[in-house]
């Protein structure tokens, strides 16, 4: 039952949240070559301690996230808006 | 052992109020305040129930959640609740009580002869009787090996399934009810600074010192009386101070309340029993509550349990814990016997010793050390106390007719281990072998774990961060020390490893003490009474090479009944390290998991069940539907109507009816739950080229396309229509189960990979009703419709022609979309108009043969034309699989497109969409039934059926599926459907998917 802050929301249960992915894949542009998108769709690393992972805030103000949390212990580190300018802008109306 | 109710000590404390309930039916009366189990012993029941596997007799042992016998099942009918413990339940009026696992009665039980057996029903019987090989070596499902039992004894499982309904019978505690829980419960979330768990003296004195720091403070307990340890002493004064202290601060106190699990970032299960007494005037009040309870730190003053340990027939009623005699003497004024027998290894027993003495009784303490404290031995001196010491218990044994404990052999420490000498008769044997602090809640959470030597006991100190512990859960004994202790960590002044200077707290350390083995006694010593495993299975274990603690609790089931071991886990691990020679810290412990003491399923399902299990999503035609004879079905969340029965129809009749009016004239479905999108901005044209596989970047206004959505491993998502409204919006449709999916993978797209579109997308799947019109007269209905005819024309609204209309003066959107075949629009209407616009277009398609269709109808035409959809698209499906491989285009790069070019996903033998006949027309078959070329039905199949109608337009059952490398490559073979479920086996032709009107005149007229 970990609680995430949403950078709009507040923090919330996490069962308001769904679950993305690896957050740290550079995806290729649409026309990158077959073996590079394998290596982005495919590949990933199975980390013991921290990463960053992408989630929704679904029912909330459905903002992609990019959360840092430990898999081992649920710890979160921090939560930032996936799309980079509207990270920019809250941190600018902070 | 029979109890004795003494007067109150003192005139202050409330009159008593007599309550009665009833025993297996029969009356009796008890004190209001008792628990089961006092009522009983006061009644001079001493005979609770009998055991799980052998039958055994059982009494009270305990007087907290620790107890391992006297389990009983309350109420009756709907109301019956199996397996709860006496020794907690709070006695309410009238309640029924009964015994469990006995018949006929829980004095004379059929079922103890089990108990003679014992020896052949130890550790690992039904392993090694029901499963495993037979004798011959043959395996367990071999059908030629069938015999008649029991003559096929040990051969694995068929047996099993034989003597399963009898052991089930035998085995086992109470019986739930069949009926549903008439009950209501509910789900709350509370929120809370500190959490004190547990209001003995140290839960009470650090609820009252983090309330004085200014913290918001919710204290709860699990008794139905606030108070813990408390409630077992004689002198009430410190008591009365602490209370009258906590009342004065801002402290939320919750009784009846039970922290069953610690979950990450400090969040606490909680489930509240709502007093029966408030209940029975206020019925509408929920059962039991269940909170999610948030805090910023817990702390865990949850207590030590104390420990027994085995000695030979240590299940006998009439044995208990030290401490639960002292308990029902203080609390509930009962004392437990009138010649008692003390056996411990530790100083706590003494005090009750001296109290048990002061009321009344003879007592006798063995004490397993050889030497005690000065104090102590003064303390005893001069009173009806008699102290053997270096001795402990190598037996109980019974009474001729009564099978509650009545005489004990007495085990002498020697030299060389313990000897069996003399014996003592008793009425009552109270056992104190240690303490074991309640350290589950902070297991749950995974915090360390370790083994004190000194005082022979698990402890935890918590995660130093969120978790602390107070009192005695963390090993400290000393009410001085505990409070100390209580003070420092709800005041944070020091760190809690600094604790470590006053756990303990004894004059003489105890001995540690988990079981008397005498040579020449023999019988069942029991480690966990509850699921009746002795000394001996634990040694078997050993000896069958369980020997990992994880090992040795599935093997045994040591731990695994409704006390989860509380009392006998410690031992059980103790004889384990003694089996390997190693120390117990060595052995470990296996990690506790939630819930600490066994809730009801009802608190945690809460509200949600029967139609509130899942939210329930209604179209805006959903009660105008209803009111057209309408029947729904479940799609996903969605209820849609499935069909529209006529009187006497049955659903085959209906959807062949209404498919058939809807294809020869006109017919009208409600498809509003398709996903609806809108998509806005300068760049949504782009966005869109790059989502779907055919070009949208040429979608004139007011044009509509069907587009396919590839995942990025190639697979096919999703399809539907876009329609462009303008030149930078566009209205996308989803299909109903994948609506949210494809919004939130929008959404993805837009904010991680390309947050430079500009684009928006909204939702407006809700705001707009959806229906579709189809048949030769769908036109001629909506020029009696529109505001303005004109719009509507074969000119002016062409196939895949989209526009905004009026219809009576609303504005709504006519696409000329067909997903049954024949000419066909879809209507969106302004929700909110919905059922008005609905009503009038209804009104008007009465000039014509018309109809309303379900899903059903929709389905038979979607299959009959070839269309798929969920069944087709499940995830597995390349774009060329279901045919539509020309709308991948070659000139862009899309989502999916590169790797839908891997190896295995260009295969021309991979199954491919068809459409397949019965060769004898009047044959009926199913989804899922396998298709093979005839004489080669074993093995992995050649495809496969998704999706089955009666096609009235060709007047047979149709289906479409999948066949390796498609039509082409089985043009020329005899395929055979088989079902082997169903038994139904047939020839069948594979034909084009496009089985009615593959040129698709009729949409285009």
């Amino acid at each position: 039952m970990i609680q995430i802050s949403c950078p709009f929301c507040g923090k919330r249960d996490h069962s308001e949240f769904s679950y993305g992915g690896d957050g740290q894949i550079n995806y290729p542009s649409l026309d990158a070559a077959q073996e590079t998108w394998h290596d982005a769709v495919f590949l990933r690393e199975n980390i013991y301690g921290r990463q960053i992972e992408t989630w929704q805030h679904l029912y909330g103000c459905r903002s992609w996230l990019l959360v840092e949390r430990d898999t081992r212990t649920h710890e979160i580190f921090s939560v930032k808006l996936a799309h980079a300018d509207w990270q920019k802008m809250m941190a600018e109306n902070r | 052992m029979t109890a004795t109710r003494l007067p109150r000590q003192s005139s202050l404390d409330k009159q008593d109020e007599t309550i009665s309930f009833f025993w297996n039916n029969k009356k009796l009366n008890a004190r209001k305040g008792d628990s089961i189990s006092a009522a009983l012993l006061a009644n001079k029941y001493q005979i609770i129930g009998r055991s799980f596997k052998y039958h055994r007799a059982r009494g009270v042992t305990s007087a907290g959640v620790e107890e391992a016998g006297a389990l009983v099942t309350t109420g009756k009918g709907a109301y019956t609740e199996p397996n709860v413990r006496a020794s907690t339940t709070e006695l309410s009026e009238g309640l029924f009580v009964y015994s469990q696992n006995a018949w006929p009665s829980v004095r004379f039980d059929i079922g103890s002869i089990l108990n003679l057996f014992g020896r052949f029903f130890a550790a690992g019987f039904y392993y090694k009787t029901f499963m495993g090989k037979t004798f011959t070596g043959k395996t367990l499902r071999d059908k030629t090996f069938r015999g008649i039992p029991p003559l096929e004894w040990g051969r694995g499982t068929g047996i099993w399934m034989f003597f399963e309904k009898f052991i089930r019978k035998a085995a086992g505690l109470g019986t739930a009810s069949r009926q549903a829980d008439p009950d209501s419960y509910e789900h709350l979330h509370t929120h809370t600074d500190i959490l004190v768990i547990g209001s003995g003296p140290a839960g009470i004195q650090s609820a009252i010192q983090a309330a004085q720091t200014g913290k918001e403070v919710l204290l709860v307990e699990q008794d139905y009386a606030i108070g813990g340890t408390y409630l077992s002493w004689p002198d009430k004064s410190e008591f009365k101070t602490q209370i009258s202290k906590l009342n004065k601060q801002n402290i939320t106190i919750l009784t009846r309340t039970t922290a069953f699990g610690l979950y990450d970032d400090t969040t606490i299960g909680l489930v509240e029993i709502i007093c029966p007494e408030e209940r029975a005037q206020k019925p509408l009040k929920p059962r039991q509550r269940f909170h999610i309870c948030r805090a910023e730190s817990v702390i865990l003053a949850t207590g030590a349990l104390e420990r027994n340990y085995a000695f030979v027939n240590n299940d006998l009623p009439g044995i208990m814990t030290v401490s639960s005699a002292r308990t029902y003497l203080n609390r509930y004024q009962l004392l437990v016997g009138s010649n008692i027998m003390i056996s411990t290894n530790n100083d706590s027993a003494y005090e009750a010793g001296l109290e048990l003495e002061q009321a009344g009784a003879t007592v006798t303490i063995l004490e397993s050390r050889e030497q005690i404290g000065e104090l102590l031995l003064q303390q005893i001196s001069g009173r009806r106390i008699n102290l053997y010491l270096g001795s402990a218990v190598a037996k109980a044994n019974h009474g001729v007719f009564s099978p509650c404990v009545k005489q004990i052999v007495i085990a002498q420490k020697t030299s060389d281990g313990w000897r069996q000498s003399g014996s003592l008769s008793c009425d009552c044997l109270l056992i104190s072998a240690g303490w074991s602090p309640v350290i589950h809640l902070a297991s749950h959470q995974g915090c360390p774990i370790e083994w004190n030597k000194e005082n022979a006991c698990f402890i935890s100190s918590g995660d130093d961060k969120s978790i602390f512990f107070a009192g005695s859960a963390a090993g400290i004994w000393q009410f001085e020390d505990c409070i100390q202790s209580a003070t420092q960590v709800a005041r944070k002044t020091k760190k809690a490893q600094k604790q470590s200077s006053i756990i303990g707290g004894w004059h003489t350390d105890i001995e540690p003490l988990y079981e008397i083995c005498v040579p020449a006694i023999k019988g069942k010593a029991f480690i966990d009474p509850q699921h009746d495993v002795t000394a001996s299975d634990v040694r078997l274990a050993h000896q069958e090479g369980f020997i990992s603690v994880e090992h040795l609790k599935r093997y045994t089931t040591l731990g695994m009944a409704t006390d989860q071991g509380k009392m006998g886990n410690i031992i059980g691990l103790a004889l384990m390290a003694d089996a390997l020679n190693r120390p117990i810290s060595d052995v470990g412990v296996t990690r506790f998991r939630p819930p600490y003491t066994s809730i009801s399923l009802g608190a945690l399902a809460g509200a949600h069940r029967q139609s509130h299990f899942k939210p329930i999503r209604r179209t805006p035609f959903h009660n105008w539907s209803l009111a057209n004879n309408g029947v729904m079905i479940d799609a996903g969340l969605w209820h849609r109507p499935w069909y529209y029965p006529k009187q006497g129809e049955n659903l085959q009749d209906a959807y062949i009816r209404e498919a058939t009016i809807t294809r020869r004239s006109l017919g009208i479905c409600d498809v509003s739950s398709l996903g609806k999108i809108m998509i806005q901005g300068p760049d949504s044209t782009i966005f869109l080229n790059r989502i779907y596989t055919n070009p949208f970047a040429k979608l004139a206004v007011g044009k509509a396309r069907y587009g396919i959505i590839l995942r990025e491993d190639g697979m096919v998502f999703d399809d539907g229509t876009t329609w462009r409204l303008s030149e930078n919006s566009y209205l996308m449709t989803t299909t109903t189960n994948h609506a949210a999916a494809v919004m939130a993978r929008l959404e993805e797209l837009l904010q991680t990979r390309w947050p430079e579109l500009r684009v928006h997308v909204t939702s407006i799947t809700d705001q707009w009703a959806g229906c579709a019109i189809a048949g030769p007269n769908s036109r001629n209905l909506l020029s009696e419709i529109v505001d303005d005819p004109s719009e509507i024309s074969n000119e002016t609204l062409p196939f895949m022609g989209v526009k905004q209309v009026l219809l009576q003066t609303i504005p709504c959107y006519i696409a000329r979309i067909s997903f049954s075949g024949e000419r066909a629009f879809e209507v969106y209407i302004p929700s909110d108009y919905s059922h008005a616009i609905m009503q009038f277009i209804w009104n008007k398609a009465q000039k014509f043969e018309s109809c309303l269709y379900g899903l059903e109808a929709l389905g038979t035409m979607r299959i009959e034309k070839g269309h798929v959809t969920g069944a087709e698209i499940d995830g597995r499906v390349t774009i060329e699989d279901i045919g539509l491989g020309k709308m991948a285009s070659q000139n862009k790069d899309f989502v999916g497109s590169a790797l839908r070019n891997r190896e295995m996903l260009t295969s021309p033998n991979r199954p491919q969409l068809v459409g397949i006949f019965p060769k004898d027309k009047h044959k009926k078959f199913s989804a899922g039934a396998l298709l093979n070329e005839a004489g080669k039905t074993k093995g992995h199949p050649l495809g496969w059926i998704t999706a089955v109608t009666h096609s009235p337009a060709l007047g047979h059952w149709i289906a479409l599926g999948f066949i390796e490398g498609g039509l082409t490559a089985v043009e020329d073979k005899h395929i055979v459907l088989s079902d082997e479920l169903r038994s139904n086996f047939l020839d069948v032709e594979i034909v084009s998917p496009h089985m009615y009107d593959p040129e698709g005149t009729r949409l285009h007229g």
